[in-house]
């Protein structure tokens, strides 16, 4: 059967994006999964991708056009007959995001690059621009200096990714600014702290790489992630989304990892179904991740489907925290610098490695006995970091 | 000229390289004769021949009536019979009244008698302007010469493929028309040293560039050389492909040398519609596109028969500046729509 494929929401503030490319052509296989088509919003470019196996039969929409969220961009072909909308499975923010969205908001000041841009690419260029794998963004901004890309232009650009420009940078601030802003108008957040003594996860981990190539060892913040996806799936009220009104637990943790980008900016794409996997495939997939992220290649669903979030600010940090809860989700962990800190243990003061954990939670879902079991989960599965 | 620098024993003209072309065949080869109008005792309408009566003999230099299709016909007759015979028409422009040989049986007797007959006939021909002779003597009409199968069509346009290019064509066994550009008879230099052989296959680049391909044949391979020369004082450096065989055309080294420079100017002293030019862009268009960067020019003579008036027959000619201004275009393309 036929099925129209939408552009999803990315985020309740998402109204519209832009489609800069698309990754399939009319004939071919789709796989759920796999990226379509490549959508620029202020959070940045991202791959969106297909919520089901069928075949792309036709493409409704040009890239570089703006259209709005839950537009037809493109109808596939589906076996199943079972199948409902592409877009109702892409969405699951759609049914709120209408009237989370319809108060007035200012146009965004700087739109990100004039999708009016026509590229005109020289046929080498054209070429060129593919093998290198080169965004039509980077090349739409070359482009507005006006005149025909030629190979030589491509060439140049090629090993100078665009860095993300005042405009692009402005209207990220605005979305986080916005989502924020939400965040706090509507949620009612508690906060809770917890200091633990990060020793044995240290020690633990130090002896877990040390017999590990660099590229295969393990983060302290990796540690804080699996310790709290697990301790989300084991409490009730903190995984999962606030929507029309009523909380809607999640039976799998998806947790949402605070990405800074350079040159400015923040994401916070998900770790899908952390609580289940071990940890060298949690770090292989968070390495991913982050790089993604910083590609400006992330995929769709890492956008929309994270259920809680951890944020730390690492070794350059503070001693805390405090978060802001990103909806809809209703919980996230701010970790504070891991520092060596005086502890007292069984009577005496010791000098341990510390880490203080924040919570944010919302008031609508849990009280603060809650959180504060759950932040205790937290720190007791970080005491025994072998059985993360 | 006390202080001219001694002229080296080897310069010749174009005109000397064909007739010692000439000469050689002739000598080396007794089934050789040469034959068209004032080719004996008036020693040729452009000397070429000058001299050869008196050293080969009435036989072997023969003049002819005013009358292409009987001479050139004879010559057909000739080749067929086993001979190698070489036909001079004056100009490509007469060549008209024997289109009729060349094309109905020159070009076909090998297809028609499923390869029992071949005509091993070389055809001289002058072509082009630029000497104030009128447009009846003035037109370059290679190019429907080139759009003929059977046919092999080849044009000497350096004093090495003056001097070789006939024996070349004397050794195939098909009919092979060599287009001598009237302009380049008084051209002076000397041959590469040690050279005794061309191809009719191949292209060849005569100055070699990064940013454009000049590709032409004849006097406008020329004016493409002094353009270069322009070209490279504003630091734009041109690759000046000689084409040597209109058919066939060498497509891998005119796409070789797109490949290159990623840009193409063709000059062809034809007329631009339906000319050679345009089948060489298509060329490029179908088996080289993706490597452009930017569009296929063509720099072709005015469609006018070509004039009389000096002033008006440079202006309908291609000449360096247009092949320099051209040229620039194709690299500098103004910016924006």
């Amino acid at each position: 059967m036929r099925v129209e494929f939408r552009l999803p929401s990315l985020g309740a503030d998402m109204e519209s994006a832009t489609l800069t490319q698309w990754l399939k052509k009319p004939g071919d296989p789709i796989r759920r999964g796999e990226p379509i088509a490549t959508v620029e919003t202020t959070k940045g470019l991202i791959d969106i991708e297909a919520y089901e196996d069928g075949v792309l039969t036709e493409l409704v929409s040009l890239p570089g056009t703006r259209v709005p969220v839950g537009a037809v961009l493109a109808h596939l072909e589906v076996d199943s007959a079972r199948s409902v909308s592409a877009a109702a499975v892409a969405v699951p923010t759609a049914a709120a995001a209408p009237e989370l969205t319809r108060e007035p908001r200012p146009t965004p000041a700087a739109a990100p690059i004039a999708h009016t841009v026509r590229l005109r690419l020289s046929p080498a260029a054209r070429r060129r621009a593919q093998q290198l794998g080169l965004t039509p963004q980077a090349l739409r901004q070359r482009a507005a200096q006006g005149g025909v890309l030629r190979l030589q232009d491509i060439e140049q650009l090629d090993g100078e990714p665009p860095a993300p420009g005042a405009d692009a940078r402005a209207a990220m601030r605005q979305t986080i600014g916005a989502a924020m802003a939400r965040s706090k108008r509507e949620i009612p957040h508690y906060y809770l702290g917890h200091t633990l003594d990060f020793g044995p996860a240290q020690n633990w981990l130090a002896a877990h790489n040390a017999a590990l190539p660099v590229g295969e060892r393990l983060i302290e913040a990796l540690l804080i992630i699996k310790a709290v996806a697990l301790a989300a799936a084991r409490s009730e009220g903190f995984n999962g989304y606030f929507r029309d009104g009523r909380f809607e637990p999640s039976a799998a943790v998806h947790v949402g990892a605070a990405i800074a980008l350079r040159g400015g900016g923040l994401l916070a794409p998900a770790l899908p179904d952390a609580h289940a996997k071990d940890l060298p495939t949690l770090m292989r997939e968070f390495s991913a991740l982050v790089m993604r992220a910083r590609a400006g290649h992330l995929r769709s669903g890492e956008f929309t489907s994270a259920t809680i979030t951890v944020t730390a600010l690492g070794a350059d940090g503070v001693d805390v925290l405090f978060p802001i809860i990103n909806p809809p989700q209703v919980a996230i962990i701010g970790a504070g610098a891991i520092r060596a800190a005086p502890w007292a243990l069984e009577g005496q003061l010791l000098i341990r490695p510390t880490l203080t954990l924040a919570l944010a939670a919302d008031h609508r879902v849990t009280d603060g006995r809650a959180g504060a079991r759950f932040l205790r989960t937290i720190g007791s599965l970080l005491a025994d970091p072998q059985a993360l | 000229m006390p202080n001219a620098v001694p002229e080296s024993p080897a310069t010749l003209s174009y005109r000397d390289a064909v007739r010692e072309a000439l000469r050689q065949a002739l000598s080396e080869d007794p089934r050789v004769f040469l034959m068209g109008e004032d080719v004996g005792r008036y020693g040729g309408s452009y000397a070429v021949s000058k001299g050869l009566l008196a050293s080969f003999g009435p036989e072997r230099i023969r003049d002819t009536p005013l009358s292409e299709s009987a001479f050139v016909g004879a010559g057909i007759g000739a080749a067929l019979a086993g001979l190698r015979p070489i036909v001079e028409v004056m100009t490509v422009n007469f060549s008209l009244l024997a289109l009729d040989q060349i094309v109905n049986n020159a070009a076909t007797l090998s297809h028609m008698s499923g390869g029992q007959l071949s005509v091993p006939l070389v055809i001289r021909l002058a072509t082009g302007a630029g000497r104030q002779l009128g447009a009846q003597h003035s037109h370059s009409l290679e190019g429907w010469y080139a759009h003929v199968p059977g046919l092999r069509i080849a044009v000497p346009s350096t004093l090495d493929d003056a001097r070789f290019m006939l024996a070349a064509a004397l050794a195939l066994p098909d009919p092979v028309l060599l287009f001598e550009h009237l302009y380049l008879y008084n051209m002076e230099g000397s041959l590469t040293e040690g050279l005794a052989r061309v191809d009719l296959e191949h292209a060849a680049i005569r100055r070699s560039g990064r940013d454009v391909t000049l590709i032409s044949y004849g006097w406008s391979l020329h004016k493409c050389l002094a353009a270069a020369t322009t070209l490279a004082a504003e630091g734009i450096e041109a690759e000046v492909l000689d084409l040597r065989t209109l058919r066939p055309l060498d497509d891998a080294a005119i796409m070789a040398s797109v490949r290159h420079t990623r840009r193409a100017l063709i000059v062809d002293e034809g007329w631009r519609s339906g000319s050679l030019a345009a089948e060489i862009a298509m060329r490029i268009n179908e088996q080289a596109f993706y490597e452009l960067d930017a569009p296929v020019a063509r720099l072709c003579t005015a469609e006018v028969p070509i004039p009389y008036a000096r002033h008006l027959e440079e202006a309908a000619l291609p000449s360096p500046a247009g092949i320099v201004a051209a040229a620039r275009a194709l690299v500098q393309p103004a910016g924006g729509d």
